[in-house]
């Protein structure tokens, strides 16, 4: 894809506060380096079971959590940890979840695919691909029904684009009216199967005309294009004006999954996306070196406290475990 | 106290509870302004308006997810799926997403939710319209599992389960809905997880739910004139199951047999035979016997339909073996 000068992004992209801009960096580095320590702590056996990292995608986490609100729901997906960074998550409650402690968000019994954060309005991630999509509409269902002016985000993949629930959620939501934005994050890959091989028309946001919504596409390396376009459906929806389906297109950094070198992915191609890395991008966009540092460092002191939270918790109790379980 | 048919009973439970509560809700296919296939929920839109009582498109898996989404944030759906045999649609929602919310977030969430459907032969409506399923339900853990027998207990269940946090799987039985028996038009509640003693007898134990119950009880009756004392026990309640009552009648009468509509392959009434034979096998003069369906898909006629399930005298004849 063709290169942008940071002076021209900065140029195309409407003004947004800078307080909110910091914001979502503050998201989407946290959620960069919360991976990095992650698939390190895989490696070193101290995180089990899947692994799949948000890294490359994180502008869309960013954007779309800082346009709704603290009482927007979300539901998210198994490459979750970005959108439940950027939904106000504590990293440290999140790397105890994913160490399988006991003071992690949901005891140590869901870890990284199924993690969730009651009071962040985050309901959760899911090993089901697309599984996610028609509980996010209901969470729109349920605003509606208790006349609260919220609103509901679903992410999702362009894999689980192609899954029964999606048509049939967006077809539901435009129906009766839903307070809920559909983010596709299309980073081109179904595991490892490219989108021009799993779908019959790869412009995914033109599947909204045939539900009557809007869809848009959107650069989901860019968290402000993302922020922008969620305020405006967020708007749309509080206004009693029905879903919306935007399409970030983006790319991950790397395989599926913390093991998966993702050798299919041409090197050319995840080049030409890394140089358009969300971070770059929304680095020169807030272009203050001293503000962008000083946000860092807090990230980084609260990842070294997340690690040391995370290691020195306890495991949840197997004699209370089973003594729970009914019979 | 008045006489009612069991969908009238269904349906007074849902004016009742929507009544008492502005979040509960109920969706499904045709139940608006049709007022349902059965007619349960005939007269709800008058009253609770479209907003409460939503005519879904055919989309059994996203309307059902939809009802987890909006229990999730706090409000209370009732969802109909028309017919048991369509829950092959929504499996994923109710294995993978309602059945494990609570425990995979550690609490912080529940699904409040109730799906209303409704399974059984009977109708000639052959093979994906006639199944009892609840064996698919029952073997998950998080769900509840409920099927009554009668308009009393069909009403003060289905209030339990709109009142109750966990998803619970609600099966009527199409050949239930025009029974009648007599339902108080007072507010209560019949807990779930409580076996009902239909009919009390000291020689042999019948357990059994749903409209098998009826089957039971004519058989019980008919055994009566030959003084064969026979104890139905209703469950009412799959899961949570209400061991005591089947062990205590157990006990007392040293003989039990299972009957069930849905095929006996891998059935509830091999799990229940189990149960009893691991936690009372001193107390049995002989094995626990199953009279449940044949294991075959329903067939299309009529004659076909009727030996695919258990007759009445299906089971005075199984009973007549033991004592």
């Amino acid at each position: 894809m063709a290169k942008k000068s940071p002076a021209e992004k900065k140029a195309a992209s409407p003004p947004v506060d800078e307080a909110i801009m910091l914001q979502m960096y503050r998201n989407v580095y946290a959620t960069r380096q919360f991976e990095l320590k992650c698939a390190e702590l895989y490696r070193a056996g101290l995180i089990r079971g899947y692994l799949h990292p948000y890294l490359g995608q994180e502008a869309i986490a960013a954007g779309a959590c800082a346009a709704i609100g603290d009482d927007g729901y979300i539901v998210s997906t198994h490459r979750g940890h970005g959108h439940c960074i950027s939904k106000g998550a504590e990293l440290k409650l999140m790397m105890a979840e994913i160490m399988g402690k006991a003071t992690g968000y949901c005891g140590g019994r869901g870890g990284s695919m199924h993690i969730s954060s009651k009071k962040d309005h985050n309901l959760g991630a899911n090993g089901i691909v697309g599984g996610g999509i028609p509980i996010a509409t209901g969470a729109g269902m349920g605003i509606k029904i208790k006349g609260t002016n919220q609103v509901a985000v679903s992410f999702f993949s362009d894999g689980a684009s192609n899954n029964g629930v999606f048509a049939e959620s967006l077809n539901l939501a435009s129906v009766f009216n839903l307070p809920v934005i559909f983010m596709l994050e299309n980073n081109h890959y179904a595991v490892s199967t490219r989108i021009e091989c799993s779908a019959g028309d790869c412009n995914l946001a033109g599947r909204g005309a045939a539900y009557g919504i809007p869809g848009i596409c959107v650069d989901g390396n860019d968290a402000v294009a993302v922020y922008l376009e969620t305020l405006k459906a967020a708007r749309r929806a509080r206004n009693g004006e029905g879903p919306t389906l935007i399409e970030a297109k983006t790319y991950r950094h790397g395989g599926h999954h913390v093991n998966d070198p993702g050798l299919y992915m041409p090197r050319d191609e995840l080049e030409a996306w890394k140089a358009r890395d969300p971070i770059i991008v929304l680095r020169n966009q807030i272009n203050n070196d001293k503000k962008i540092k000083a946000v860092e460092e807090k990230v980084d002191q609260e990842m070294d406290a997340a690690l040391e939270f995370g290691k020195n918790s306890p495991n949840p109790s197997v004699e209370e475990f089973v003594a729970s379980i009914e019979d | 106290m008045a006489e009612l048919m069991y969908r009238e009973a269904l349906n007074q439970a849902l004016f009742e509870e929507m009544r008492r509560d502005p979040l509960v809700f109920t969706m499904g296919e045709g139940i608006a302004e049709r007022g349902g296939s059965y007619k349960v929920t005939v007269g709800l839109l008058e009253e609770f308006g479209p907003d409460r009582i939503l005519d879904t498109p055919i989309s059994e898996a996203s309307f059902t997810g939809c009802g987890i989404g909006a229990a999730l944030v706090g409000t209370r759906p009732v969802v109909e799926i028309l017919f048991v045999d369509f829950t092959g649609l929504i499996m994923d929602q109710i294995i993978n997403q309602a059945a494990k919310y609570e425990f995979m977030s550690g609490g912080q969430g529940k699904v409040p939710m109730v799906l209303r459907t409704q399974g059984g032969a009977g109708n000639g409506l052959a093979g994906q319209h006639s199944q009892s399923l609840e064996a698919l339900f029952y073997h998950i853990p998080g769900l509840k599992v409920v099927m009554p027998a009668t308009p009393y207990d069909a009403k003060g269940l289905l209030k339990a389960s709109i009142r109750d946090d966990n998803p619970t799987i609600f099966i009527e039985h199409k050949l239930l809905y025009m029974t009648k028996g007599e339902v108080p038009e007072d507010d209560y509640i019949v807990p779930i997880g409580q076996a009902d003693i239909k009919r009390a007898g000291n020689d042999i134990t019948l357990v059994t739910y749903s409209y098998m119950t009826l089957k039971c009880l004519e058989a019980a009756e008919v055994l009566a004139k030959e003084g064969i004392g026979v104890e139905v026990i209703d469950l009412r309640t799959l899961t949570p199951l209400d061991k005591d009552t089947i062990l205590e009648s157990v006990e007392k009468t040293g003989r039990a047999i299972v009957v069930h509509e849905a095929v006996k392959r891998g059935g509830i009434g091999g799990d229940i035979a189990s149960m009893i034979m691991e936690e009372a096998y001193d107390d049995l003069d002989g094995p626990v016997v199953r009279i449940c369906g044949k294991n075959t898909t329903i067939p299309y006629n009529l004659e076909l339909e009727k030996v695919c399930v258990p007759s009445t005298e299906d089971i005075i004849e199984g009973i007549l073996e033991m004592v």
